[in-house]
């Protein structure tokens, strides 16, 4: 399990990749929260593309990081290409919090109000 | 139904035994060919299972958790146990984002995973004595030919 950070402007995108389970939740959870309380942040993107495997504790760990976003007045979007992941976001509501896209430039653009 | 065949496997309740347990669950049931998304509904299932047992069944213990797969001709059954304490109110436990433990960040979704990725779910459990789940499904491989006969 590994995640990257990159900045586009004040767009924060944390790229995953790997397993992502309770085992690895507090890892993934710790450092991107240390990356959202940074002042140049304001909106993430969550970037599930390079997860190979994903169950319910991810669900616990991107709604959090959700929460916390929003606290501090940015907004939230994935992208997911894996039907798998996907269906887990679906029944578990997190598309009703955070809109899912394919490519990185869509969520870009969405966030940015474009 | 006598099973085709069968393993057992006991491990102890740590997080990184998560991973292992569903790589070991979806090599043994490799063997019924399943499609590569039916082998991922088996990884997902067995994860949420095991996870449960590790979080709410031993808590902040370590115990044992114990792994039972049988194959039959075209479908597994896959029983995960605990000797944890046990769930008061199995259907609150198994309602959709209901969690004990909201503290952690855990999603209240385990249950409801396990059942949309297989056939059937079931839970029997007793408060100090643990949990068993048992994860049911049938492989659309029964459809398609044998790659090999069984000797």
């Amino acid at each position: 399990m590994d995640i990257k950070f990159t900045n586009r402007g004040s767009t924060l995108i944390a790229a995953f990749s790997g397993e992502l389970d309770h085992h690895f939740a507090e890892y993934v959870r710790n450092k991107i929260e240390r990356e959202v309380i940074k002042a140049t942040t304001r909106d993430v993107i969550f970037d599930l593309t390079g997860l190979s495997f994903m169950d319910s504790s991810g669900i616990g760990v991107l709604v959090g990081r959700y929460a916390n976003i929003r606290k501090l007045g940015g907004k939230a979007a994935i992208i997911c290409s894996n039907g798998r992941i996907r269906k887990i976001l679906e029944i578990s509501g997190v598309l009703k919090l955070m809109p899912v896209y394919s490519e990185l430039n869509d969520a870009l653009r969405a966030l940015s109000g474009a | 139904m006598q099973p085709v065949n069968e393993m057992k496997l006991e491990f102890l309740s740590k997080s990184s035994n998560e991973a292992f347990a569903r790589v070991v669950a979806a090599a043994f049931v490799s063997q019924l060919d399943p499609t590569i998304e039916e082998l991922a509904d088996v990884r997902t299932a067995v994860s949420e299972a095991v996870t449960n047992a590790i979080i709410h069944g031993y808590e902040d213990e370590t115990g044992t958790i114990r792994m039972v797969c049988r194959l039959y001709e075209r479908s597994v059954e896959i029983e995960i146990s605990d000797e944890g304490k046990g769930i008061e109110d199995i259907e609150l436990a198994m309602q959709p984002l209901y969690t004990s433990k909201p503290e952690m960040e855990r999603s209240g979704m385990g249950f409801t995973v396990m059942e949309s990725f297989m056939d059937r779910v079931k839970v029997r459990s007793k408060p100090g004595e643990g949990t068993t789940v048992t994860l049911y499904k049938t492989f659309s491989s029964a459809e398609r030919p044998r790659k090999k006969q069984e000797k």
